[in-house]
């Protein structure tokens, strides 16, 4: 019996744009968020990846791809992203900014999911970033588990294997560049991407039309999620400051740059 | 009818037009399969072929491994089967003009060589397209898309011939076709001979779509056939052409003598008398074909123009940086060079003419998405009514084109003043929709490639001049100096500039495009109410100016009294092509900024920097409308007046007055001598000329053109402030924080 994989994604500013905090009327905001080109969130993505490669290889599974985003933004993630994997959208319209509340956000989605027609929840596995590249709290997809009542999750994950018991052997990242190792009995389980192993599929225009489908009619139909970030405050907002100290040091052997580099990495 | 007024204080750009902003301006954003062949696309532009730049890939004239590894790439992206419609497995069923045409500029975005081996494919397969018998397009699109080995069939177009034959004039060619066998009642052998020069794809060639004339009396003239790498004979590839451009394409001149059925003749034939007549004449095809083709061509250039704007921006703004003392919130920091008014003022130049480009191309391909099946319908009902080819259907068409003019004259009067049953009856007159579209056709298309590259390729030296040292080097960040150089090319192959500049000079004088050209300077006059910020009166006064001077040039002779406007004469109908281009673009992209305006307000996704964007468009319209009209003001003016001859000091050349005559007339006017003198040249009594420059030239006659000239300049009111307010613009913008190619 195959899987029902429903991936959660929201949508980033494209990670070459230059990212500058402002206060809207709204409360915090990125300067000129609509206007930048955006892409899919990036551990999402490898999640989307590897539901889609999951699914390919298991016979009678299934893809869904959960997003809120801004729909007209999110149609334009689309134009790339339902080239690569095989899935259908349920399309949430609603902010992908990163000053939305996790908590509300991973309502919103928990009830899309929900909502899923011929879900089947003795089959499903809920995917996503175990972050996102916007909010970074790790925290949505933990409490779409907890409103789904899925108690298996797993953060971190690198690999998904099914055993010939159809049993989950999964890895997590741990400290030290180290993976956990975790068998789970089968779904319903959450798993939190990290970066996969997978590369990313090239576009392919056959499989984007044959999403296109059920693309557009689900961006038609999406209707405001209601999200909303009234209550709170936000002390302070601002991007990873950029470092640079440069030495120019002459004749420098390899050794000795290869010993300061590593003496700079361990800290 | 309601002017809107500029909002005060005006927004500025906020971000670098993106897909949703071209999508609107280029008429696809409701074609997602369009947007979505497009995004994979640009996956491989600006992944493999940018990393193969990148690497030197372009530094080799030879058909290298890394080139070849792009033709996968190219196939898998959908781009080679792009024009397969959905019954053979395609994936977008057109427009396939526009569609050609955004795919050849997302390529040439990054490198137009790339573009270049698809595009030749496309052309490859035009002459079975346009000209083939049903049985060779369906075939040859089949093959196109598999070739029943997982690949597919590979074409190229050898027209081009060895010196001294076939090039600009397509005339002459040395490629011949014969008679080998030919059994009673079987399909005749032929033999085919071409040596081709300069012919593209020619490394992965499965066929080649020739030019050739008849070696035989049994063959009535020339025509197109299709030779195949597996005919028996030879199939040469030839050597690599030693380009300086589009380095990615594959060119070579090959040596081709193959025996072929006579099926393979393109669109067929009919024996007369015991003689093979092709049904097209290699002259007919090529002029259907380039028809089309063309506009791509006009594209590659336009791109490589918007896409300098980023990475020359970045340049100026980071040029100071890093340096002791220059910290971020200072003026030299935060704006680098961008605090010195010229390279902003150049860059808004460089980004308004990739802009009417653009515009330029994209609406041309729209109009020939338009006139492909009009031309269909139009032989159909030529057909029906008994006219199938030839002088019949000449005659027939010229029979229609009095009624093509009564449409346009019914057009532009007023609904409710005309005769709308009249109206409606020739609105749907196949044949006389057929005859007004193509009018412009013949006008767009030329121009598009003639302005969009060889001014393309002068702004382009324009744009990596602006990144100094670095713009002429290989790292130099989008490529420029290779564009730049790639511009040349696009200028020169499908026939260069002095073609499309013959073409012009004879499909802009047709009435059929002139009665609409009139109403399109009306269109601006309108705009220029509705929206005064986009400079449309300075461009409509130049049409105006155009128009006159054509009308003027056509009736008036030299100081020799030789005609002006004359086939013969190019020093008169060349520069009034290309000043017409000028008029033309800017049109194109006025009508783009106000669909953008119309259309952004209903994608949420623009409405935060709409205004922004609008503003900074219709600043760029007015730039681009005085630049036009400055142009066309200059050529006009040299044209209108040069031809006359210049007076020397004699008393028959030069209007002037002796010291007498005003003497004598002081007596009659009172005062006259102060203002004569000042006025005309005033020869003393000594014959002596007064000592200035030389004796004054006078334009009896030309008052009307005077007139017209002065209006125009006074059209350019506001423009250098709308340049200004663009050039601001462009220190606000935001800009990603590196270029997003390579990949
Ligand atoms: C890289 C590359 C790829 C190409 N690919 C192909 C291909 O795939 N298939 C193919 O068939 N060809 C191809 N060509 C050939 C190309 O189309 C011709 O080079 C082009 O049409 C010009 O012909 P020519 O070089 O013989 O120039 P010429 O005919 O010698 O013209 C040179 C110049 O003389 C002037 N001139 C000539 N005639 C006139 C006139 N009547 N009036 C005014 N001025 C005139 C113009 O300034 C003109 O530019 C390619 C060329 C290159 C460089």
């Amino acid at each position: 019996m195959g899987f029902h994989i429903v991936v959660c994604a929201g949508i980033v500013p494209d990670p070459l744009q230059t990212l500058e905090p402002i206060t809207g009327p709204q409360g915090p905001a990125l300067k000129n968020e609509m206007m930048l080109p955006a892409v899919l969130d990036p551990w999402a993505k490898h999640a989307l990846f590897e539901a889609a490669h999951l699914a390919a290889k298991t016979p009678d599974s299934k893809v869904w791809l959960v997003s809120m985003a801004p729909k007209t933004k999110l149609q334009q993630v689309m134009m790339s992203i339902a080239q690569k994997a095989s899935f259908e959208l349920v399309a949430l319209d609603g902010p992908a900014s990163g000053f939305t509340d996790s908590q509300a956000v991973a309502e919103a989605l928990a009830a899309a999911i929900n909502a899923i027609s011929g879900l089947d929840r003795k089959r499903l596995l809920v995917f996503g970033g175990w972050e996102s590249a916007s909010r970074g709290a790790g925290a949505t997809l933990q409490i779409v588990g907890e409103r789904l009542g899925i108690v298996e999750q797993f953060q971190g994950v690198d690999e998904l294997s099914v055993t010939a018991s159809g049993s989950l052997r999964i890895l997590e990242r741990v400290e030290g560049g180290m993976h956990q190792i975790s068998h789970c009995d089968g779904p319903p389980a959450v798993l939190g991407w990290a970066t996969g192993s997978l590369p990313e599929p090239p576009n392919n225009p056959q499989v984007g039309m044959a999403n296109m489908r059920t693309l557009m009619p689900a961006l038609q139909k999406a209707t405001a999620a209601g999200v909303a970030v009234d209550g709170k405050s936000f002390t302070s907002v601002e991007v990873p400051k950029q470092r640079r100290d440069t030495r120019i040091v002459k004749d420098a052997s390899t050794d000795d740059i290869a010993r300061e580099i590593m003496e700079w990495i361990k800290g | 009818m309601s002017a809107t007024m500029q909002d005060s204080p005006r927004a500025t750009l906020q971000t670098l037009p993106g897909d949703d902003v071209r999508q609107i301006m280029w008429r696809f954003a409701e074609r997602y399969d369009i947007q979505m062949l497009l995004q994979s696309v640009r996956e491989v532009a600006r992944g493999p072929v940018a990393r193969l730049v990148a690497e030197g890939g372009r530094n080799s004239h030879e058909w290298t491994e890394g080139k070849q590894a792009l033709i996968k790439h190219f196939d898998e992206a959908g781009i080679t089967t792009a024009a397969v419609g959905p019954e053979y497995g395609g994936i977008v069923s057109g427009p396939y003009n526009l569609l050609l045409s955004l795919i050849s500029f997302e390529l040439a975005w990054v490198d137009a060589g790339a573009a270049t081996g698809s595009l030749a494919g496309f052309l490859a397969f035009a002459p079975i397209n346009e000209r083939g018998t049903p049985e060779q397009v369906a075939e040859y699109t089949q093959r196109t898309a598999s070739d029943g080995k997982g690949g597919h069939l590979r074409g190229a177009f050898g027209l081009t011939e060895p010196l001294p034959y076939v090039g600009v004039e397509t005339g002459t060619l040395a490629g011949k076709v014969r008679i080998v066998e030919w059994r009673d009642g079987q399909e005749p052998l032929l033999h085919v001979d071409k040596r081709g020069r300069f012919i593209t794809n020619m490394d992965l060639a499965n066929y080649v779509t020739v030019a050739v004339d008849s070696d035989d009396e049994r063959i009535k003239g020339s025509c197109m056939i299709i030779v195949e790498e597996t005919d028996p004979g030879t199939f040469d590839r030839g050597v690599p052409t030693k380009k300086l451009a589009h380095q990615l394409s594959s060119t070579r001149d090959p040596v081709i003598s193959v025996k072929v059925p006579a099926s393979r003749i393109i669109g067929g034939y009919t024996i007369e008398n015991g003689v093979i007549v092709p049904n097209y004449s290699h002259g007919k095809i090529i002029e259907a074909v380039f028809k089309h083709t063309r506009v791509s061509v006009g594209l590659l250039t336009a791109a490589k123009l918007l896409s300098a704007i980023e990475p020359v921006i970045r340049y100026q703004r980071e040029r100071f940086r890093g340096r002791p003392g220059i910290d971020p919130g200072t003026p030299r920091h935060d704006l680098g060079l961008q605090q010195r008014e010229d390279v902003l003022h150049r860059l808004i130049d460089v980004w308004a003419t990739g802009e009417a480009a653009a515009s330029l191309g994209f609406a041309a391909a729209r109009l020939f998405d338009v006139l492909d099946p009009l031309e269909k319908d139009k032989e159909r009902a030529l057909s029906e009514q008994g006219a199938k080819g030839g002088l019949s259907q000449v005659k027939a068409l010229q029979g229609s084109e009095k009624r093509a003019l009564e449409f346009l004259a019914l057009r532009a009067q007023p609904e409710s003043e005309r005769d709308n049953a009249r109206f409606q009856e020739l609105e749907s007159d196949t044949i006389v929709q057929y005859l007004i579209t193509d009018a412009v056709g013949n006008v767009l298309c030329p121009a598009c490639k003639l302005w969009n590259t060889g001014y393309g390729a002068t702004m382009m030296r324009e744009a990596l001049s602006l990144m100094g040292g670095y713009g002429i080097t290989e790292d130099c960040p989008g490529f420029l100096a290779q564009k730049w150089m790639d511009a040349q090319l696009e200028a020169t192959y499908e026939g260069p500039e002095a073609v499309q500049r013959r073409q012009l000079s004879l499909s802009m004088t047709l009435d059929l495009f002139i009665e609409q050209y009139k109403q399109w300077i009306l269109e601006m006059r309108r705009i220029a109410f509705e929206r005064p910020g986009t400079g449309a009166c300075s461009l409509a006064s130049a049409m105006e100016l155009w128009l006159y001077t054509l009308n003027h040039l056509r009736k008036s002779t030299d100081d020799f009294g030789k005609k002006l406007y004359n086939t013969p004469r190019q020093g008169v109908t060349f520069p009034l092509a290309d000043a017409l281009c000028w008029l033309l673009a800017t049109r194109e992209l006025i009508s783009d900024v106000i669909e953008l305006e119309i259309k952004g307000a209903e994608n949420p996704a623009l409405a935060e920097g709409l205004p922004g964007l609008v503003a900074f468009y219709t600043d760029l319209c007015h730039v681009q409308c005085a630049r036009a009209a400055g142009e066309v003001g200059k050529v006009c003016a040299e044209l209108v007046y040069g031809y006359n001859r210049h007076p020397s000091w004699d008393r028959d050349s030069c209007a002037c007055y002796s010291a007498e005559e005003l003497e004598s007339l002081e007596s009659i006017v009172p005062g006259i001598t102060p203002v004569a003198s000042g006025l005309v040249d005033v020869i003393g009594p000594d014959g002596a000329a007064p000592c200035k420059a030389g004796p004054c030239a006078h334009a009896e006659g030309l008052q009307t053109f005077q007139r017209l000239r002065a209006k125009l300049d006074g059209c350019l009111t506001g423009a250098r402030l709308a340049k200004d307010r663009a050039a601001y613009a462009l220190t606000e913008v935001m800009i990603p924080e590196v270029l997003d190619y390579p990949r």
